[in-house]
C-alpha cells in the first residue's frame, strides 16, 4: 500500500475541487424541517457538483414506519423544492440509490442494530470503507440517547483506517453547567476531534469573507482599532415570529438561541488578532482568546434590554403577539428582542463598546456587523454644512442579500458646500453569488472531508456561555419584561441603552 | 434594453453604455471583469449565450468582437449593446467592417472596464498561431482557447503548447475537470503501486492526450492512449501490482468506478455545456501550470513519435524515466520557458503519420 501523498494532487493544480471520501451519513431525524429544506438538498447540491465520491450513501432514521422507497420520494421532493442546482436526471439517480431508511425509536435497541446491519451492508455494497457520519438533527434531549445507543450497537467503534464523526446542531446547552454536560455525554463516545458543531452562519460566504476583508487588505486593518473605531454593532433582526418553534423556544430566548453562538461568533472574527494562519487550530486559537477578554458590563441594569413582541402589524399582515402563541404560556417571560454592551480587554479594543442586539417580528430581516467610526477630529466646514453628516460606517452584512456598505460623506451637488451621508455598496449577489454555495453544503462537506476551521470548538462554546450566564441570571432575578410592537425597531430600553452612551442603533 | 448603434465610434458606445447604466437606476459597476469574444456570425449566438450564463457568477462587460467583410473597402463599426436583460453585467456586439477587422484592437481598447482583468475567448476553430501575441490577445491577462473546435485538433493544440504564455489555457483542459477530480479521488484512497495506465477515448481527441499526458507526468508511469468509439473519453485504466483502478464512461453520462477487492461504484460524470466550462475558467484568473505542464509534454511527444530532432530522445514509451522529465522540466520552468517548445512549434506534426503506442489520429470528422 502507499501511503505517500497523493500524486495527482498539486497545489498548483487549484481547478481540483476537495472530494469527500468513500463514506456513509446517518441523518437522525429526517423528518424534520431542517433536513427538508436544507441538508437533503445540500446533499444533492454536492453531488450535482460532483463533490460527493461514488457510493456515497446516506441513511435516514426516524419515528416512521417507512421503506427506502418513502425516503427516496421525501428526498426527491425536497429537493426538487430546495435544490440550488439545477435537477438532473442522472445525479439524482445515483444518489438516490445510495438512501436508505431504517426505521425506529432512540429508545429502541433493535432499531439501533438495524441500523448497524444497514451501515455494514452498505460497506459491502457500495464500498463506503466503515466511514460514518452521525448527524444529529434532533433535539439536545435525545442527544444521550442516541450517543449511547450508538456505543452499545458498535456504530460508534473506531477501526483502523476510518473514521467516525458525529455533528450537532445548536442548542450547545442553555447555559456553562449543561453545555458540559452535553459535551460530556458526546465525548464518552466521541473524541473532540471527530464532534463537529454545526453554527451555519460560519459556513457563509461573507462571514468567511470578514476574514478575508480584515487579513488580504491593506486599507482597512490600519483603522480597525480604538483609534479610529468608535463601536460596533452586531444584529440578527428577523421578521418572522417564532412560528411552530413554540416547545423548543419557550424558556430559551433570544440571547440563547442567537447571541450565544452566531453574535458572539461574529464578535470574535470581527475583534480577533491575525491568525497566523489558517489552520483550524490558528484560527480557533485566535477565536478563543479574543472570547475570553470580553467582559460583561458591572452595571447589567444600564447595559442589557430585553423584550417580547406584542401584537401589532408587520408587514401589512396582522400577527399575534408572543404571549398569544400556540404553546406558550400566559405568563411566559421568555425574551424574543436581547441587546446587550460588552466590552473587549485588550490593547486593540479597550474602550470600544460592542453592541450586539437580535429580535424576532422586527421591520426587516437583517444580518450584519457595522463598524462605527469616530468622527473626524476636525471639520474644516461651518457647522450647517456638516448638520447632515454622521459617523463614517463599515457594514458588513451577512445575510440576506450578502456583501459591504461604506457610509462616507460626500458633498450634495450644487453650489452650496452642503455634506451628507452617502452608502456605497459592494453587493456580493450581485458579483459571485449564483456559484456561492448555501452554508450547510460547504459544512456538510468540511464534515465529510475532516476539514474543522469553520465549527466552533467546545472551549468556545463554554467561553461564550461564560459571558452570557451572567446575563441570563440577571434577568431571571428581575421581573418585568418591556413588550414592543411587531414589525417595529424593538423595545424603547434597547434605544434607552444606545442613548445613554450618546449612540443610536443603525436603523434596521 | 436594446440599443443599435450603426457606423458609429468607440466614444458614442462609451457615452450609450453609461447613459443606459443611469438609466436603469444602477450607476455603480459591480463586474469584475471584461470578456472580450472573438467569433464569426454563425458562432455568435451559442458563444454569447454561453458567456451572458457565465456572467451570473463573474458579472463582466462582454465584448463580441464579429469580423464581417474584412475584404471590403470601407471601414465602419456597428454595435449592439445588450443590458439589464439576461442577468448582470453588459454585453455588446461589435461587427468591423472592411480594413477595420484588422484593428479589433483599437475599437476594443476603450471599451474594456478599467483597471480589471481582461479575458479573452476564442470559442470557434480560429485561434491565432500564438495568442499572447496576436493583436487582441495582448490586452488580456487570460487567453481562452478550443483545439476542438479546429479542423487539425491536436496539429492546433501542439501548436499552443509551443507557443504557451502564462496565461493560456484551452477548454479541452477544462473539459478534464470531473475526469481528473474523479481520478485524484480515487487515489486519495490507499492503493497499491501503479505501474501503467491506459486512456480509452475517441480518435482525435486533445482531452485524451492531456490526460494521459498528465497522468504520465503526475504518476511517472507511461500511460498508453487507446481508441474507442466514444462519446469522448470512455475510460481510464490505472493498473496497480495489486490490479486495475478502472473509471469507464461509455455513455458519457455515468462513470463506474471499479477497484479491485471493492463492488463497483456508480456516480454521474456529464460533459458539461460551455457556460459551465467559461465560467470554471473564469473563476481563476492566474497562470495554469498544471496545464501547461500536460501540454507541453503532449506536445512533445506528438513531435517525438514523428521527428528524431531534439525531442526524440524522449518518446512516449520513454516516461518510465519520468522522475528525470520532471526534473529537466522543472529546470526549464525556472528559465520561465515552456519545457518543450521549439522542437514542435511552426510543425504540423498531426499530419505525420504516428508511431508506437500513438494514438490513432487524422483528419477525422469534427463529431464529439
Amino acid at each position: 500500500m502507499t501511503d505517500a501523498a497523493n500524486p495527482l494532487r498539486d497545489p498548483r493544480d487549484k481547478r481540483l475541487p476537495r472530494v469527500a471520501g468513500p463514506c456513509v451519513l446517518v441523518l437522525f431525524g429526517v423528518t424534520g424541517d431542517l433536513s427538508r429544506k436544507k441538508l437533503l438538498p445540500a446533499i444533492y447540491d454536492l453531488a450535482n457538483r460532483g463533490l460527493l465520491p461514488p457510493g456515497f450513501s446516506l441513511v435516514g432514521f426516524a419515528r416512521r414506519d417507512w421503506e427506502n422507497e418513502d425516503f427516496r420520494q421525501i428526498a426527491y421532493e425536497s429537493v426538487k423544492a430546495h435544490a440550488r442546482t439545477p435537477f438532473r436526471e442522472d445525479v439524482w439517480t445515483h444518489l438516490s440509490e445510495g438512501m436508505h431508511f431504517v426505521p425506529g425509536e432512540f429508545s429502541d435497541p433493535g432499531a439501533f442494530d438495524a441500523l448497524s446491519m444497514a451501515v455494514k451492508e452498505l460497506d459491502e455494497s457500495r464500498g463506503t470503507g466503515g466511514n460514518y457520519a452521525f448527524y444529529l438533527s434532533i433535539p439536545p434531549k435525545f442527544f444521550p440517547q442516541v450517543v449511547e445507543q450508538l456505543q452499545r450497537s458498535g456504530l460508534a467503534d473506531r477501526k483502523e483506517g476510518a473514521w467516525r464523526r458525529v455533528v450537532i446542531e445548536k442548542p450547545f446547552g442553555r447555559d456553562l453547567k449543561t453545555a458540559v454536560e452535553l459535551n460530556d455525554t458526546v465525548h464518552r463516545v466521541f473524541p473532540e476531534e471527530s464532534i463537529f458543531r454545526i453554527d451555519h452562519y460560519l459556513g457563509k460566504e461573507t462571514v468567511q469573507n470578514i476574514l478575508a476583508l480584515r487579513f488580504a487588505n491593506t486599507m482597512f486593518e490600519p483603522l480597525w482599532n480604538r483609534s479610529y473605531v468608535d463601536h460596533v454593532q452586531i444584529t440578527m433582526a428577523e421578521d418572522i415570529g417564532i412560528g411552530g418553534r413554540a416547545g423548543y423556544y419557550d424558556g430559551i430566548g433570544a440571547a440563547r438561541d442567537v447571541i450565544q453562538n452566531h453574535l458572539l461568533q461574529l464578535l470574535a472574527l470581527t475583534a480577533m488578532e491575525e491568525p497566523t494562519s489558517f489552520s483550524a487550530q490558528a484560527v480557533r486559537l485566535e477565536k478563543a482568546k479574543i472570547l475570553s477578554s470580553v467582559r460583561v458590563p458591572g452595571d447589567l441594569t444600564t447595559s442589557t434590554a430585553r423584550g417580547q413582541y406584542a401584537s401589532g402589524w408587520q408587514g401589512g399582515v396582522s400577527v399575534k403577539g408572543y404571549l398569544e402563541e400556540d404553546g406558550i404560556p400566559a405568563d411566559s417571560r421568555t425574551e424574543t428582542y436581547a441587546a446587550v454592551k460588552l466590552e473587549i480587554d485588550n490593547r486593540r479594543w479597550a474602550g470600544v463598546p460592542f453592541y450586539l442586539r437580535t429580535g424576532k417580528r422586527l421591520s426587516r430581516r437583517v444580518t450584519e456587523v457595522a463598524m462605527v467610526f469616530q468622527q473626524a477630529p476636525h471639520l474644516p466646514f461651518s457647522h450647517t454644512d456638516t448638520e447632515e453628516l454622521g459617523q463614517n460606517a463599515l457594514v458588513m452584512r451577512v445575510q440576506p442579500d450578502e456583501g459591504i456598505t461604506v457610509r462616507f460623506g460626500s458633498k450634495v451637488p450644487g453650489t452650496s458646500m452642503e455634506i451628507r451621508d452617502v452608502n456605497m455598496d459592494f453587493a456580493y449577489g450581485e458579483s459571485f453569488t449564483e456559484a456561492s454555495p448555501e452554508a450547510y453544503e460547504r459544512l456538510l462537506l468540511d464534515v465529510l472531508i475532516g476539514d474543522p476551521p469553520l465549527f466552533p470548538r467546545q472551549e468556545e462554546v463554554e467561553l461564550s456561555w461564560r459571558i452570557l450566564d451572567p446575563i441570563e441570571e440577571y434577568w431571571a432575578s428581575r421581573g418585568g419584561l418591556d413588550q414592543y410592537t411587531s414589525g417595529g425597531y424593538g423595545p424603547d430600553s434597547a434605544d434607552e441603552l444606545m442613548a445613554r452612551d450618546g449612540r443610536a442603533w443603525r436603523r434596521l | 434594453m436594446n440599443i443599435d448603434l450603426t457606423g458609429t465610434t468607440t466614444r458614442k458606445i462609451q457615452d450609450a453604455l453609461t447613459q443606459s447604466r443611469h438609466l436603469m437606476g444602477g450607476p455603480a459597476v459591480g463586474m469584475v471583469l471584461t470578456l472580450i469574444i472573438v467569433t464569426d456570425e454563425s458562432a455568435q449566438y451559442d458563444a454569447v449565450r454561453a458567456a451572458t450564463e457565465a456572467a451570473r457568477e463573474h458579472p463582466c462587460r462582454v465584448l463580441t468582437v464579429i469580423s464581417r467583410d474584412p475584404r471590403g473597402n470601407s471601414s465602419r463599426l456597428d454595435a449592439e449593446i445588450r443590458m439589464g436583460e439576461t442577468g448582470p453585467g453588459e454585453t455588446v456586439l461589435l461587427r468591423m467592417y472592411g480594413p477595420l477587422a484588422e484593428h479589433a484592437d483599437s475599437v476594443v481598447v476603450p471599451l474594456l472596464m478599467p483597471d480589471t482583468p481582461v479575458v479573452i475567448w476564442w470559442p470557434g476553430g480560429k485561434v491565432p498561431k500564438s495568442p499572447a501575441k496576436s493583436g487582441l490577445g495582448k490586452l488580456a491577462t487570460r487567453r481562452i482557447t478550443d483545439a476542438y473546435a479546429a479542423r487539425d485538433r491536436l496539429g492546433t493544440l501542439a501548436q499552443l503548447a509551443g507557443n504557451y504564455s502564462p496565461g493560456d489555457t484551452d477548454f479541452t483542459w477544462t473539459r478534464l475537470t470531473a475526469w481528473r477530480s474523479l481520478l485524484a479521488a480515487a487515489l486519495d484512497q490507499d492503493h497499491d503501486e501503479i505501474v501503467s495506465g491506459e486512456v480509452m477515448a475517441e480518435p482525435d481527441s486533445p482531452s485524451a492526450e492531456l490526460l494521459a499526458a498528465w497522468l504520465s507526468i503526475r504518476l511517472g508511469v507511461a500511460v498508453e492512449r487507446t481508441v474507442s468509439e466514444g462519446p469522448g473519453i470512455t475510460g481510464v485504466r490505472l493498473t496497480t501490482t495489486g490490479g486495475d483502478i478502472v473509471i469507464h464512461r461509455p455513455d458519457g453520462r455515468v462513470a463506474t468506478l471499479c477497484r479491485p477487492g471493492q463492488p463497483d461504484r456508480q456516480v454521474a460524470l456529464m460533459r458539461r455545456p460551455m457556460s459551465e466550462l467559461l465560467a470554471e475558467e473564469l473563476r481563476r484568473l492566474d497562470p495554469d501550470e498544471v496545464y501547461r505542464e500536460a501540454a507541453a509534454r503532449f506536445a512533445k511527444d506528438l513531435a517525438g513519435g514523428t521527428s528524431d530532432e531534439g525531442t526524440a530522445s524522449e518518446p512516449l514509451s520513454g516516461t518510465q524515466e519520468a522522475a528525470t522529465t520532471r526534473k529537466a522540466e522543472k529546470e526549464a520552468e525556472k528559465e520561465g520557458l515552456p519545457a518543450a517548445p521549439e522542437s514542435s512549434a511552426g510543425k504540423q506534426p498531426a499530419s505525420k503519420p504516428s508511431g508506437g503506442k500513438k494514438p490513432a489520429r487524422g483528419k477525422s470528422s469534427g463529431d464529439a
